[in-house]
């Protein structure tokens, strides 16, 4: 797969940063942010993968089925462990999502704007 | 029961009793629309907390030389979720459930004027239930999660009463705390990739054989530090902390303030500088420039404030880089080649002692701070005056906080800043020494402005009407004066029944987590 | 006819379909220990059947079907429940540890305790997402006069 797919997972991740910081649109932001959390997520998922030596065999899903042995799934599966965490990371992305856009609605209702420059009320 | 059986309930308690909590105020109870079991969640709350600082306090006398693992995944399988319970975390358990024991109690009358004070208590509890998760967490991911915990409870909680600053405050928290995240999970990734274990033992090892200039090495490394510093409220990642401070809830700015950036942000960084990755003099340097940064750029800040509460939070920043300051010269001096033990302990004596006195001074302050919020109305400084003698108990707090947090004798502010003043001096640093002593002078003025301008004089405008806060507020300051009091005048027993393990932990370096584990 | 919700197609249609959504769910939750999913995937799976439902018969209709307060009470009994299965575990000797008999490979019955698990973590999420669908669904915002949004999307 080579080194090119690593160098898109952080060209997303300075993608998110990017909009986080020049957007003035509390939408555009809030992408940004998902943006950030799903390239970090994106690496590691890409960091488990593992392919087999010597076969050019692609690394299986590291699901056991019927009649295949725990040695045999341990050689040719990719590593499981990343997926686990992604799954735990993907939900707190989820969580922060949910708190992210109901802030923004009472944003919008207590000032009037989505537009960061007009809230700031807070300074100094 | 043994100590394995035991560990876990520090988690267990508050994160069971948050959702009992949701439970039994949402049950509907005889009447419809009718739900009594709100009554029950506050002593709930603080029955569970007091649990906890209990079991804390008795977990200091156990000498843990087994690892613990959860759920019976030994030693001889990597994949177990390994707990630590060695003396820094024993010291930062302690110190978080003391601070919300007493912010928990002092929300019981505060929090009166706010709708929906259960989910209040029960975001309260699973945040000091996620920091106690984070003080104890053995590998790295579990941490991240814990972390994420107490951040999420910490970003709902700031944003709590629903007005136009508080969601304005929490919102720019969230997202530059939810970058901060993403980085330290970058870090972990990084090192997983690296070393193929998450257990922090298991990587220590396994980094030992890797050369520590190594670029994926220093990328790891840098992206836990950026994202553990942003945590930690260090210059520059500290823009969120002067709007999220003052506007949450007064017990919540002592618990953000006193615990959460030290809990989550500075435990976690010297956890994994010296005991994972390993003392390095790029690390070192690091750290005492970003301790400089925040101790430098807080004071000056704080000087200009006329808001109460704005001043703390900047003052908090100037009082966290002390810490991060005396933690990055005793990395320092234990990578020279020839490392001198004894300054380099009294270093991480002086840092740690620091860090548990700012979160009891710091707590009281903020503590006093919302009863005069409450009782007066305002939080700016020149429409107060003369509260000392309308509001004595708060005003003698108050005070309390201000002389302990300045470095005034005996209060524990004092001996924490001296030491740190001498530790640098020792070390061979005089610039480093002279301003962290211009810093506690700044310190001093900017506390003298406050009490002069809160505290002393004739009573004007609203604070000429302001009654003395209610009884358990009272309570709940007056414990974390008497604290702060006793704490200076005997920190050498406390010295060697806190303070000595955890230094002693931060000293040995990679192999202080082993415990005669396997490899 | 009810005026509140949408037409008599989509609610006809969403009382066939979300009975079928519901069981779907379960099913991706109690068999999460053979095959991808789990107690997550099966609760984001019903809290959409919840939403189907609101979203077709309209908020008056279905708020005496799912309501907020429910809501509540079934997401922290989701999580009791989890910590209930946990501390079943101190029966077996420790915390957490696995406390029922390991069956064969590929029964539904052979994961041990993780089944449990992913049951109280279906409630949790599904009334978790549903709830949170409601509490944003109930904002009824006033057209402001001022109405800005920055740049254009």
């Amino acid at each position: 797969m080579g080194i090119a797919i690593y160098i898109l997972t952080f060209a997303l991740l300075l993608v998110g940063i990017y909009a986080v910081v020049a957007k003035k649109n509390v939408i555009k932001i809030i992408l940004g942010v998902l943006l950030i959390d799903y390239a970090v997520n994106l690496l590691l998922v890409l960091v488990g993968y593992r392919s087999p030596t010597g076969t050019g065999q692609l690394g299986k899903a590291p699901i056991l089925a019927e009649g295949e042995s725990a040695a045999e799934l341990a050689r040719t599966a990719v590593d499981p462990l990343p997926q686990a965490m992604v799954l735990t990371s993907i939900v707190i992305g989820l969580g922060l999502t949910a708190l992210m856009v109901a802030m923004a609605v009472r944003l919008y209702e207590k000032y009037g704007t989505f537009d960061m420059d007009r809230i700031r009320r807070l300074r100094g | 029961m043994t100590v394995s059986q035991i560990v876990p309930l520090l988690v267990i308690l508050p994160l069971g009793a948050a959702f009992l909590i949701a439970v039994l105020a949402n049950l509907p109870t005889g009447k419809p629309q009718q739900r009594n079991g709100r009554y029950l969640t506050s002593p709930l709350a603080c029955a569970v907390v007091l649990a906890n600082l209990v079991i804390a306090v008795s977990l200091l006398r156990v000498d843990v030389q087994q690892p613990i693992y959860v759920g019976g995944w030994g030693p001889d399988r990597t994949l177990g979720i390994q707990l630590l319970c060695d003396g820094l975390t024993k010291l930062m358990a302690v110190t978080i459930n003391l601070v919300a024991l007493v912010s928990i109690v002092f929300a019981r009358p505060y929090m009166r004027r706010f709708t929906r004070v259960w989910l209040f208590e029960a975001l309260f509890l699973l945040m000091t239930g996620a920091m106690n998760g984070v003080v104890l967490a053995g590998d790295l991911f579990n941490l991240f999660v814990f972390l994420e915990i107490a951040a999420i409870a910490s970003y709902a909680l700031v944003g709590f009463g629903c007005e136009s600053e508080e969601l304005e405050a929490a919102f720019k928290y969230l997202v530059l705390g939810t970058i901060g995240s993403a980085f330290i999970l970058l870090g972990v990734t990084i090192l997983y990739s690296l070393t193929g274990q998450l257990n922090m033992a298991k990587v220590a090892v396994v980094l030992q054989k890797i050369p520590a200039n190594g670029p994926a090495v220093l990328l790891a490394a840098a992206a836990l530090v950026a994202g553990l510093a942003l945590k930690a409220a260090m210059v520059p990642f500290h823009a969120w902390l002067p709007d999220a401070h003052p506007s949450a809830p007064a017990p919540i700015s002592a618990m953000l303030s006193g615990v959460l950036i030290k809990a989550a942000g500075i435990y976690a960084l010297a956890r994994i500088v010296f005991n994972v990755l390993g003392v390095n003099p790029y690390y070192a340097n690091v750290l005492i420039a970003l301790g400089v940064l925040s101790m430098v750029a807080g004071m000056f800040l704080a000087l200009g404030q006329w808001d109460l509460k704005r001043l703390l939070a900047y003052s908090s920043i100037s009082q966290a880089g002390y810490i991060v300051l005396a933690l990055g010269v005793a990395a320092e001096v234990m990578s020279r080649a020839t490392p001198d033990k004894a300054v380099a302990g009294l270093c991480l004596f002086g840092g740690l002692f620091h860090l548990f006195n700012h979160a009891a001074f710091k707590s009281l302050l903020f503590l006093s701070s919302g009863a005069i919020e409450q009782q007066v109305g305002t939080r700016r400084l020149r429409q107060m005056g003369g509260l000392a003698r309308r509001m004595p108990v708060t005003s003698f707090c108050c005070r309390v906080g201000a002389l302990s947090i300045a470095g005034v004798p005996p209060f524990n502010g004092f001996f924490s800043k001296l030491i740190i003043i001498l530790a640098l001096a020792l070390a061979g640093h005089p610039a480093l020494c002279a301003i962290a002593a211009g810093v506690a002078v700044g310190t001093l003025l900017m506390y003298i402005k406050v009490q002069r301008y809160a505290l002393d004089g004739q009573p004007s405008g609203p604070a000429a009407q302001a009654k003395e806060a209610p009884a358990l507020m009272g309570l709940a300051m007056l414990v974390l004066a008497i604290i702060c009091i006793v704490a200076g005048l005997a920190f050498v027993p406390l010295r060697q029944y806190l303070f000595d393990p955890a230094g002693e932990i931060l000293m040995r370096g990679r192999e202080a987590l082993l415990m005669g584990a396997a490899q | 006819m009810n005026q509140s919700g949408m037409t008599l197609i989509v609610k006809n249609t969403a009382r066939l379909v979300s009975g079928f959504i519901t069981v779907f769910g379960i099913y991706i939750a109690l068999t999460g220990h053979l095959t991808p999913g789990g107690g997550f995937a099966g609760g984001v799976i019903l809290a959409a059947a919840a939403a189907l439902v609101v979203l077709s018969f309209g908020r008056e209709s279905s708020s005496k079907l799912i309501t907020g307060p429910a809501c509540h009470v079934a997401d922290a009994a989701g999580a009791l429940g989890f910590l209930v299965v946990a501390l079943l575990g101190y029966l077996a000797g420790d915390f957490f540890i696995n406390f029922v008999p390991l069956g064969q490979r590929h029964h539904l019955a052979s994961g041990g305790a993780i089944p449990l698990s992913n049951l109280a973590i279906l409630i949790k999420v599904g009334a978790g997402l549903a709830g949170a669908f409601l509490a944003l669904s109930a904002f009824r915002l006033a057209p402001r006069p001022d109405l800005t949004g920055g740049e254009e999307l």
